[in-house]
């Protein structure tokens, strides 16, 4: 019997290296006569910059270099644009203004990037950023959505005419038609604020110019190394085969890691070369919290259409979307939320424009759910809102909506990501659905356990919150898979890991094909030198798209094993077996070769290769889906809130996910319990509190309350398979699945459990002192 | 996030700590338990010249019984060893219940309850416990020392009677009376987060099972740890029944303090929060005292 590895729960080959203390991650890195730099940032949000003086920081006992934008001469140009307007769409305005390696003339958010110092430590550059003196004018800053648009407004960028730096709108059906047919239409405006990643490690970089060799080695916490490689190269005018660049074991991307290029990373590896001497630079938390890309501020003016049956006729959704400073990640964000906007829903009519805002704040970029939990929050809420208005029950309304098994693969019409107009390629929604629903047993808690709570006077609400999650897009990733002399296989690919299980899920893909077990196969990833070709590790595509890669160059290194195989053991092809190392002949047992055998065999010293064979068991396959695979989940939960205090205590969290094909259930569960956690915090702890003046109030873990091990629930995980169209191994991502319906489902729990309270959530994230305050203008209505 | 450059001492025993204090004065930080001091440092908020390390004075960590049938605590007694303790668990049965709620772990085998006191953060459990309990602090300098109850020892944020020479050394905390009961409650937004409030009450009832004296003190309801004293003349001579508690929970939360509003809560919420708990705090404690017969 062949052994099957995809589906098991195997432990984490990276583990060991990981709980020892054995993984390199960029801190680590320690090269002989380093330099350490600080950044000198803006302490204001918006300020044109008038003179900067930094010649005593110059004269600072250690200090090595300070460099301004002046410093920079020729070599100070903005980033790239990352990402720009799908070609595809029509009547899009896009004003792209990108981010630059250290501040000319304005500063547009604080802790913007002003001047850099390198010296013989840390310690000493920081001292010497204190001796820097600047002189600023400060400016209006430029924070609330709605205001920015205002015709008086300051702008953040002064040579456009508003701070309008985007503008697009979509549609299917005919939503006006609609709306007149419908016997109901709600209104809604819906907030939702902005969020950190707070990925444990912050971001780093060292760079290492070797004048000797013309060769320039970075150490980035990047998702995106091979990208990264190739700017690089292109702005300091070296060949791409001059630069390696290497990203490590990270301590968690979360999304703002896949942005490029950070100033940082636009001023360290030009330092470096310039002075002929390594550098290094660590982002520390407070750093952090200002330079790292920050996510989630929209605001929804919301209209939904039912008939009294309550099906919903249309949708319509006009929003603002907070970009920061800069936009140079285009559109991403907001068209996630318009193509997650109908959830999982067999919505006909849909009219959306969206407004991208420049505002006096830390960049916006994708942070995991990157778009979609506001799509997610905004329909939830208001079928939340359409239950209430037509006396139906909450899973009632939203069954009777959701898109059919049997209208798979389901032309959902609206340009995502991907830039084609969005399909979801397969699924079985209202299995999903019972599956939560009977996890939780939902019908018991509301008809016995619920009504007894409420005589005992506990405020405990049950919530039901379905969603989509579009993953996988393209373009591509690559991987070359190698059998070697000792009979392991090494596996090259060019996406970086953050933590994902990269290193087990890809070694079970090649395991089942080739035969061998899991920790016989060695994973390199993020590092250019080794592979070269593809983007990164984002939108949910890892494990579809750079697995299914790896996938296709193992099937073909197992087609060339079966052709030499053949010769050497004088059978059939189709009579062999791939086991333990070996090929077998079916029958007999005894006649068999080791995979090392034959990797010598392909690859030999001396005799002749024939002629149009290559050396060597080995291939490199890539991947390019068509567009991306739609997975779909549900998320259920028990919330019990203490109406004096309004602490919180989850009592229930089940979760059931479809994310097509499951490589590795123990990796799945981690990326839900990470992606739960993040979604808590959207809902009820982490919010970025900036001022009228663009400062944040809570720059500090002390401030700013991620989730932790004492918040979170116990999470009951369900799985179920519908595979996807789109690719060989059937497989979906889940990697943001996790943090997509929480604050939709915390909010619908909330007012189910204030049940004798008119109690409505429009907005994200919540806190104990909003939801007092939410009560108390209730009360007052 | 680095300290700015600082001269470091790291004294063996007390006398010679007292004397680099009276050497350097207001040039001069002790450190403790760096729990506080250390983040303030990294953020430069703070940029001492010196560092006065306590951390090698053995002296000054310990828990010894008081001839009043309280305790005794040395000034770098960590946080773990005061919740791991029996005799504190015994003798102090509120402060043992308190400890883990105090950060975690981690903060809580490097903090010390001498640095705790020392820091006067109103948001901080054992200051306030140290005024309900009504304990006294024994303060040493070079040349001689002297003892502060509690509820004088904080003068306002951040801020003691501490003299830049002088160093906490000692706590001494009384026996509960007869009779007693005793009850902290508090509402932080995880559970080793500072408390939004706090509210540490102790009871004592007479023969006749009315309210013989009560303390109660509220924990970030203004700049220093907040005594309820009207809510709690409300009280004495009364029984102790449910309206009574209310009524003095209620006096508690609008006249006794003066929170303010910050990103996590407003005042408003605050004195909501004060008065839920005030009652509950005072519910458990009179509970308890009529328990402990
Ligand atoms: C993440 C985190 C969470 C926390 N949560 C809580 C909490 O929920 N509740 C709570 O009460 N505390 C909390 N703390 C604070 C913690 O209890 C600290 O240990 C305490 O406040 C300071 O004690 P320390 O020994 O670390 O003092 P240090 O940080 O070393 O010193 C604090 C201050 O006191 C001075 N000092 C120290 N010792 C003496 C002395 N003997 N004489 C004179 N001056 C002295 C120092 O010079 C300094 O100014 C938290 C801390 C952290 C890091």
């Amino acid at each position: 019997m062949i052994k099957k590895f995809i589906g098991k729960r195997v432990m984490r080959n990276e583990d060991p290296r990981l709980l020892t203390g054995q993984a390199q991650f960029v801190d680590d890195v320690e090269i002989p006569g380093m330099l350490h730099a600080a950044f000198l940032r803006s302490d204001y949000a918006h300020a044109r910059l008038l003179s900067i003086d930094v010649s005593a920081a110059r004269q600072h006992p250690g200090v090595v270099a300070v460099f301004t934008a002046e410093d920079m001469g020729d070599d100070w140009f903005p980033g790239p644009p990352l990402v720009s307007p799908p070609p595809t769409a029509k009547d899009v305005t896009f004003h792209s203004r990108r981010q630059v390696p250290l501040v000319k003339d304005k500063v547009r958010h604080a802790g913007e990037a002003i001047a850099v110092v390198i010296a013989e430590s840390r310690y000493i550059a920081e001292d010497a950023v204190e001796d820097i003196l600047v002189e600023f004018e400060p400016l209006e800053a430029v924070v609330d959505l709605e205001k920015a648009l205002e015709v008086n407004s300051v702008l953040v960028h002064d040579d456009l005419e508003s701070n309008l730096a985007a503008q697009m709108f979509q549609q299917k059906g005919d939503y006006e038609a609609a709306r007149q047919q419908a016997d109901l239409v709600i209104q809604r405006r819906i907030v939702i604020e902005r969020g950190a990643a707070a990925a444990m490690e912050n971001r780093g970089i060292v760079a290492h110019w070797d004048a000797k060799s013309q060769h320039l080695t970075i150490w980035d916490t990047t998702q995106a190394p091979i990208p990264i490689r190739n700017g690089t190269a292109a702005r300091l005018g070296l060949s791409e085969h001059q630069v390696r660049v290497i990203a490590p074991f990270i301590g968690g991307g979360f999304g703002p890691k896949i942005m490029m290029f950070y100033a940082e990373e636009l001023v360290i590896p030009w330092a470096a070369k310039k002075l002929n001497r390594p550098v290094k630079w660590i982002e520390d938390r407070r750093e952090n919290f200002y330079a790292t890309t920050q996510e989630r501020g929209q605001v929804h003016d919301v209209e939904i259409a039912l008939s009294r049956d309550g099906h919903i006729l249309g949708l319509k959704d006009n929003f603002l979307h907070d970009t920061g400073a800069y936009d140079p990640y285009g559109l991403t964000i907001p068209l996630n939320t318009q193509s997650h906007d109908m959830g999982g829903y067999d919505i006909k009519n849909y009219s959306s424009e969206f407004k991208v805002v420049f505002t006096n704040k830390t960049i916006v970029t994708p942070v995991r759910g990157a778009g979609r939990p506001q799509g997610i929050f905004v329909i939830e809420r208001m079928m939340d809102a359409a239950a209430k208005e037509l006396g139906m029950d909450a899973v009632e309304i939203r069954k009777r909506n959701l898109i059919p098994p049997e209208a798979f693969p389901y032309e959902h019409k609206i340009i995502d990501q991907a830039f084609a107009p969005l399909i979801f390629d397969s699924g079985n929604y209202k299995a999903v659905v019972d599956k939560a629903l009977d996890m939780i047993g939902y019908d018991k808690f509301v008809k016995e356990e619920q009504p007894h709570l409420r005589v005992d006077g506990k405020y405990v609400g049950i919530a039901i919150a379905p969603f989509v999650e579009t993953t996988g897009v393209g373009p591509y990733e690559g991987a070359r898979v190698t059998v070697e002399a000792s009979g392991k296989i090494n596996v090259a690919t060019g996406i970086g890991t953050q933590g994902q299980g990269h290193f087990t899920s890809f070694a079970q893909i090649v395991a089942e094909q080739l035969g061998v077990e899991v920790n016989d196969v060695r994973i390199v990833t993020g590092d250019t030198t080794e592979f070269h070709w593809g983007t990164g590790t984002f939108a949910s595509r890892g494990a579809v798209v750079a697995g299914n890669a790896v996938h296709a160059a193992s099937s073909i290194v197992r087609k060339k094993i079966l052709k030499l195989a053949s010769k050497v053991l004088e059978a059939p092809e189709d009579e062999l077996e791939l086991e333990d190392g070996q090929v077998r002949v079916a029958d007999i047992p005894q006649k068999s070769v080791s995979l090392g055998e034959l990797a010598v065999l392909a690859n030999p010293l001396r005799g002749a290769v024939e002629p149009g064979t290559e050396p060597g068991l080995e291939s490199t396959a890539y991947f390019g889906p068509q567009y991306g695979a739609t997975a779909f989940g549900t998320h259920a939960m028990i919330l019990e809130v203490d109406p004096e205090t309004m602490m919180i205590k989850i009592r229930r969290y089940v979760t059931v996910e479809d994310c097509g094909t499951v490589l590795n259930p123990l990796i799945l569960e981690g990326q839900i319990h990470g992606g739960v956690s993040m979604g808590l915090g959207n809902a009820y702890y982490e919010k970025l509190h900036f001022d009228e003046n663009g400062q944040l109030l809570n720059a500090s873990f002390a401030d700013y309350l991620v989730v932790s091990a004492t918040e979170m629930p116990r999470i009951e995980v369900g799985h179920l398979e519908t595979r996807s169209t789109l690719n060989e191994l059937g497989a979906k991502g889940v990697g943001e699945a996790g943090a997509i319906p929480v604050p939709a489902l915390f909010a619908q729990a909330l007012e189910n459990a204030f049940h004798d309270r008119k109690l409505e959530i429009l907005e994200m994230p919540l806190s104990p002192n909003r939801l007092f305050e939410l009560l108390n203008e209730e009360k007052s209505r | 996030m680095k300290p700015a450059p600082f001269e470091y001492h790291a004294p063996t025993t007390t006398e010679e700590a007292l004397s680099l204090l009276a050497e350097h004065g207001y040039d001069a930080k002790i450190l403790a338990g760096g729990q506080s001091l250390i983040p303030m440092m990294n953020f430069r908020l703070v940029q001492p010249a010196i560092l006065v390390d306590l951390n090698n004075i053995p002296d000054l960590a310990y828990i010894n019984p008081g001839d009043d049938g309280g305790l005794r605590l040395g000034s770098m007694t960590r946080h773990h060893q005061v919740e791991t303790s029996p005799l504190v668990a015994e003798r102090a049965p509120l402060i043992h219940e308190t400890m883990p709620k105090i950060a975690y772990p981690q903060v809580r085998s490097r903090g010390t309850f001498g640095g705790s006191i020392s820091h006067a953060d109103p948001s901080a459990e054992l200051v306030a416990l140290s005024v309900a309990l009504d304990g006294n602090f024994r303060l040493r300098n070079r040349d001689g020392e002297r003892w502060t109850p509690a509820r004088e020892f904080f003068v306002g944020l951040f801020t003691t009677v501490l003299e830049p020479n002088e160093l906490l050394v000692e706590a001494s905390l009384p026996p509960m009376p007869p009779h007693s009961g005793w009850s902290l409650k508090e509402v932080a937004r995880r559970p080793h987060d500072f408390a939004l409030i706090g509210v540490a009450a102790v009871v004592t009832l007479d023969e006749k099972g009315l309210c013989q004296q009560a303390r109660m003190v509220l924990i970030s309801a203004g700049d220093v740890p907040m005594v309820a004293h009207k809510a709690v003349e409300l009280l004495k001579g009364q029984a102790p029944t449910a309206e009574a508690i209310k009524a003095a929970a209620e006096v508690a939360a609008t006249e006794d303090i003066d929170p303010s509003s910050d990103i996590h809560a407003t005042a408003e919420f605050r004195r909501h929060l004060a008065n839920v708990l005030s009652r509950r705090a005072l519910e458990q404690a009179f509970q308890r005292a009529a328990e402990n017969k």
